[in-house]
C-alpha cells in the first residue's frame, strides 16, 4: 500500500482562463464555454478530441452542467465537488484518467458564478440537521488561527496584524501584474490595516474577494505531449489528503498548522523526490483565503521552519522577487475565490511561469512549481498540493 | 410526608438595561435602578432551564454520599407568562436540557403571573400524591410596549425548585383564592398586554385577594404576623402589596427586598425569585410567608428546617445581580424585535429537522458527548469511532455542561447573521478532556483572551419557521 504518484507519466498540453471578478454580463455557461474554447485552442484540438470531462463545481448535481453548454457529443461528463479544492481535484481525477490509459485526452474545468446569489460572501447550503452545528463564518473559521498563531510565537497584536497585512500587500502588489486579476492595484499597508473588521482581527483586506470565474486544462499521456505543444508542464506529484476533523475535537490541535496539508506535502515531495521544498521550488501558489491561511501554510508546506514564516513574510523572502515567491499571480486575494475554479486558475499561473509566458510577472528561470488548494475549515479540512515541473 | 423545598435554584440574566436609558431615549421620566434583561439568545425556556439546572446541582450536593445523587424526580412543571410554544409542551424542552428521565409527568403551567407560585403548591401535591420529588422551573421575559410602565417595571429571570422529602424548608400551609376579574389580558398572537386602570384592580381585587389567602394560610398554621421571619408580597400593582404589608404592621426588617431596583418585577417568577434569595440567607425556625396576586392569589408558609444549615446554594440570587453587564436600550429593542432593523446580506438561517434532532437529543439539548472506553478521550459531538485510538463503538455517555473549559482560540464573527453581533466564536477545552467550537455569549467581546474560564449555558440560537433551536453556548464563569 502506498500513494505512488504519477510522476512524469502526465502532461498539462492546454490550459485556459478567464478573467476573474464581476462577470454582470456572463452566465455560468459563458465562463465555462470562454475557459474551454481557451484550453482547446492553446492544445490546439478540436472539442471533439477531448475523450471525457471533470467537471468542478459547486452544489450542481451532474455533468450537464457542462455538457449542455458545450454540447459535448455523447462523452463521459464527471462531476467533482471537494469543498474549494474543487478544482484541484477535478484536474486530479483528469490526470489518473489518463495516466491509466482508459483515456488519451481529458478536460479539467472549474467555474463558479458567485456574484448573482444576492448575499455577502459565499453561501452554502447543509443537509436537513440537529441545529448545533453552528453559523460561523468562513473568515471567522480562519481567523481562528490569528491569535493561537501569535500567542504560540510571542507576536503582539499588533505585529501580528502587520504581518497578515504584509501578506496581503505582496499579493495585491503581484496581482496589480496580472491582467486576469479581480483586483488590478496596489493595495497600500495602511488601508489593509485600517479596513472594517469582518472577523477580528481580520480585517475585509485579510479576505479573499466574491469572483466568478472559470479555468480550464487539457491533459493527455507525457510521451503524447509533443503531439500538442512544444512545451508541455509535466505532472510531479498530486496528493489529496481528507482530515479525520481532528481541530474541534482534540485538545492537542492548536490552530498553527492545517495537519491535511502537512501530511498531503509529504506526500507531494515523495511522489516528486522534493527532499528541501525552501529551496527546491521555484513558486507557489497557495490557498491564500484568508490572510492567517498563507501564514501557517508557508510552514505546513516546509517553506519556512515552525515559528519562522511570519519573519519570511517581513523580510519579503515570498515576494515576487525573493526567495521562493508566493501566489506570484496575485492569489485569491486578487483573484477572489470562484470555488470550482481557483485551483486550476493556479495552475493557469504555473502553465504560464514554467512557458515564461507571464509578462510582467515572469520568475527567472522556473524550474519546479507547487500549487496548494484547501477546503473547509483549520482542523478540518481537504488539502490538495501539486507539483509540477517542466 | 412532610415535603418542602429540597433544594433550589435561581437565575438572572446577565444583561442589565438601566430605566434611565429608557427614559432618555423616549424623553419620558425613568424610575430608579435598573431591570434584568434576557440576552437575545434567552427565553422563558432557556432561563428556566439554567434555574432548574442550577437546584439540580444543589440537589446533588446535598446527597450523602455525594456519588449517589436523589434525582428521583417524577414530575415536571414549567410556569410562565411567556412561553414559546403555545403548542409543543414547553416542560420537555426543560426536562430535555436538565437531562430528567423519560419516565415523568410534564406540564405546562400558564395564564397569569401567580402562576409560578401555583406551580410550586402543584409540585408539593405531586410529591406527596405520587412520592419522589417534583421539579418546578419558573421563568418569565417580560416584554412590554415602550413608554409604559411595565416596561421600565418588569424584569427577566428563572427560578426552580425541587419540592420532596427531607426538606430545607418544609411547606407549613397554604391558601388559594381564584375570582373572574379584568386588569391585565393579552390574547394570543399579541406582543404587548393591555391593563385596565389601576385603581379597579388595587381596590377591587389584589388587594382584598392577596389579604384573604394570606389571612387564611396564617390562620390555618396559627400563625401571628410578627412571627414571621419574612415576608414576600407580590402583585402586578406592588402597591397591593405595600399596602397589605402596611395593614398588616409588618416590620421593615420582616419585609424581602422586591429586586425592584436590582431585576424588576420578573412575573411568573417573581415571588418565587424573591423566595430565593430569601432562603439563601435563612435559619433553621424562621417562618416564610410568601403570597402572589393575578386572578385571585395563591399563599404559602415555609419553616425553614434544621438541614437549611448544611445546605449552600450554588449560585445565589446576589451573587447573580452582582454578575452583570449593560445592555443600551437600542439594542435591547432589537433583541425583542420591538425595533425592526436591516437584514443582513446572508441567508436566513434553516429550522433545525426533526429526525436528526431526536437523533441527536441527548447531545442537542442535554450537551452529553462520549467517552473512549478504550482510551479515555472525552469527545464531542458524540463519536462512534475515537478521535485518539480510532477504536470502533466503545464510546459510552459523557455529560458536558457541568464542566468548566477554557478557551483556545477565538474570533469575532462580524459577517455571521446574529440579533447581537459581533458573533464571538470560540474554541473551548474541557478540563479533562474534550472540546468544544461554538459561540461565546453575556460577554464583551473585546474582553475575550485566550484562556478565558468558561461554563456551559442553554440557548436559543435562532428561530426559523416558527422553530426554536435550542443549544449551548459557552459564558464567562458567572
Amino acid at each position: 500500500m502506498a500513494s505512488n504518484g504519477i510522476r512524469d507519466r502526465v502532461a498539462i498540453v492546454g490550459m485556459g482562463c478567464t478573467p476573474f471578478g464581476e462577470h454582470w454580463d456572463k452566465g455560468p455557461d459563458d465562463l465555462l464555454i470562454d475557459a474551454a474554447y481557451q484550453a482547446y485552442e492553446s492544445a490546439g484540438v478540436a472539442p471533439n478530441d477531448v475523450d471525457a470531462y471533470w467537471l468542478g463545481t459547486m452544489g450542481q448535481l451532474s455533468g450537464l452542467t457542462l455538457s449542455v453548454p458545450l454540447k459535448i457529443d455523447y462523452k463521459p461528463v464527471t462531476h467533482v465537488e471537494n469543498f474549494c479544492a474543487t478544482g484541484s481535484e477535478a484536474l486530479r481525477q483528469a490526470c489518473y484518467a489518463v495516466a491509466s490509459g482508459a483515456y488519451d485526452l481529458a478536460m479539467a474545468i472549474g467555474v463558479e458564478k458567485l456574484k448573482d446569489s444576492g448575499y455577502s460572501g459565499l453561501v452554502v447550503s447543509s443537509p436537513a440537521n440537529d441545529g448545533t452545528l453552528g453559523n460561523m463564518s468562513a473568515p471567522a473559521s480562519f481567523s481562528l488561527l490569528a491569535p493561537a498563531y501569535f500567542k504560540k510565537y510571542g507576536l503582539d497584536p499588533a505585529k501580528g496584524k502587520e504581518v497578515l497585512a504584509r501578506i496581503a500587500w505582496k499579493n495585491h502588489r503581484n496581482g496589480a501584474k496580472n491582467p486576469r486579476a479581480q483586483f488590478r492595484k496596489e493595495v497600500t499597508m495602511e488601508a489593509i490595516l485600517n479596513s472594517p473588521k469582518v472577523a477580528d482581527p481580520l480585517g475585509v483586506m485579510d479576505c479573499s474577494g466574491v469572483a466568478d470565474g472559470s479555468a480550464a486544462a487539457i491533459v493527455c499521456r507525457a510521451e503524447d505531449a509533443p503531439k500538442y505543444t512544444p512545451h508541455p508542464i509535466f505532472i510531479k506529484a498530486l496528493s489529496f489528503v481528507a482530515g479525520p476533523g481532528e481541530g474541534p475535537l482534540a485538545q492537542d490541535y492548536d490552530f498553527t498548522t492545517f495537519r491535511e496539508v502537512v501530511a498531503s506535502a509529504k506526500d507531494a515531495y515523495a511522489q516528486a523526490g522534493v527532499t528541501d521544498p525552501r529551496t527546491e521550488i521555484s513558486m507557489a501558489e497557495v490557498h491564500d483565503c484568508f490572510t492567517p491561511t498563507e501564514l501557517v501554510l508557508c510552514e505546513d508546506l516546509g517553506f519556512s521552519p515552525r515559528g519562522a514564516a511570519w519573519r519570511d513574510v517581513m523580510n519579503g523572502f515570498f515576494d515576487l522577487d525573493g526567495g521562493l515567491p508566493v501566489n506570484p499571480d496575485g492569489g485569491l486575494k486578487s483573484f477572489g475565490h470562484p470555488i470550482g475554479a481557483s485551483g486550476l486558475r493556479m495552475m493557469y499561473e504555473m502553465w504560464l511561469q514554467l512557458r515564461g509566458e507571464a509578462g510582467p510577472r515572469q520568475i527567472e528561470n522556473p524550474t519546479l512549481g507547487l500549487t496548494h488548494n484547501l477546503g473547509g475549515a483549520p482542523g478540518r479540512c481537504v488539502s490538495f498540493v501539486s507539483i509540477v515541473g517542466r | 410526608m412532610t415535603v418542602g423545598i429540597a433544594s433550589y435554584g435561581s437565575y438572572v440574566p446577565y444583561r442589565r438595561l438601566k430605566r434611565a436609558a429608557i427614559g432618555q431615549v423616549l424623553g419620558i421620566p425613568a424610575g430608579k435602578g435598573e431591570r434584568a434583561v434576557a440576552s437575545f439568545d434567552e427565553d422563558s425556556v432557556s432561563m428556566a432551564v439554567e434555574a432548574a439546572r442550577d437546584a439540580l446541582r444543589g440537589l446533588d450536593a446535598r446527597a450523602v454520599p455525594p456519588a449517589a445523587p436523589a434525582r428521583d424526580v417524577r414530575t415536571l412543571l414549567f410556569a410562565t407568562t411567556t412561553p414559546p410554544y403555545a403548542e409543543k409542551l414547553n416542560a420537555a424542552l426543560v426536562g430535555a436540557a436538565a437531562r430528567l428521565p423519560l419516565e415523568i409527568r410534564a406540564a405546562d403551567l400558564t395564564g397569569s403571573p401567580r402562576v409560578g407560585l401555583t406551580a410550586l403548591l402543584q409540585a408539593a401535591d405531586a410529591a406527596r400524591a405520587n412520592g419522589g420529588s417534583a421539579l418546578v422551573a419558573i421563568a418569565d421575559c417580560r416584554v412590554a410596549a415602550p413608554e409604559g410602565k411595565a416596561e421600565q417595571a418588569g424584569g427577566d429571570a428563572g427560578v426552580a425548585f425541587v419540592v420532596g422529602e427531607d426538606p430545607i424548608a418544609e411547606i407549613v400551609g397554604s391558601a388559594s383564592v381564584t375570582r373572574e376579574f379584568l386588569d391585565i389580558w393579552r390574547a394570543p398572537g399579541e406582543r404587548f398586554a393591555h391593563a385596565w386602570e389601576e385603581r379597579f384592580a388595587l381596590t377591587q381585587a389584589y388587594g382584598p385577594l392577596l389579604g384573604a389567602a394570606v389571612k387564611r394560610v396564617l390562620e390555618q398554621a396559627q400563625c401571628a404576623p410578627s412571627n414571621l421571619a419574612k415576608v414576600i408580597l407580590d402583585a402586578p400593582n406592588p402597591r397591593a402589596a405595600d399596602e397589605l404589608a402596611r395593614g398588616a404592621k409588618l416590620a421593615p426588617e420582616q419585609l424581602a427586598d422586591p429586586l425592584a431596583l436590582t431585576v424588576g418585577q420578573t412575573g411568573a417568577a417573581h415571588a418565587p425569585l424573591v423566595l430565593a434569595s430569601v432562603l439563601a440567607a435563612a435559619k433553621p425556625g424562621d417562618l416564610i410567608l410568601v403570597a402572589s396576586a393575578g386572578d385571585g392569589a395563591d399563599a404559602l408558609l415555609l419553616k425553614v428546617t434544621p438541614r437549611a444549615a448544611r445546605y449552600t446554594q450554588p449560585r445565589s440570587v446576589g451573587r447573580l445581580i452582582e454578575s452583570k453587564g449593560d445592555v443600551a436600550y437600542g439594542r435591547y429593542l432589537k433583541w425583542r424585535e420591538i425595533l425592526p432593523t436591516e437584514p443582513p446580506r446572508r441567508p436566513d438561517p434553516d429550522r433545525p429537522a426533526a429526525p436528526p434532532m431526536l437523533r441527536s437529543e441527548t447531545w442537542k439539548f442535554g450537551f452529553v458527548g462520549t467517552q473512549c472506553t478504550a482510551c479515555g478521550t472525552p469527545q464531542l459531538p458524540p463519536q462512534r469511532i475515537c478521535i485518539t485510538c480510532g477504536q470502533r463503538d466503545r464510546m459510552e455517555p459523557y455529560p458536558f455542561a457541568d464542566r468548566p473549559a477554557k478557551v483556545a482560540t477565538f474570533t469575532l464573527d462580524r459577517l455571521a447573521y446574529s440579533l447581537n453581533p459581533p458573533t464571538v466564536n470560540v474554541v473551548v477545552d474541557f478540563a479533562g478532556g474534550g472540546r468544544f467550537l461554538g459561540e461565546m455569549t453575556d460577554c464583551e467581546p473585546d474582553k475575550v483572551q485566550i484562556g478565558d474560564e468558561v461554563e456551559m449555558t442553554f440557548r436559543r440560537m435562532h428561530s426559523a419557521g416558527g422553530v426554536h433551536n435550542y443549544f449551548w453556548k459557552c459564558r464567562p464563569r458567572r
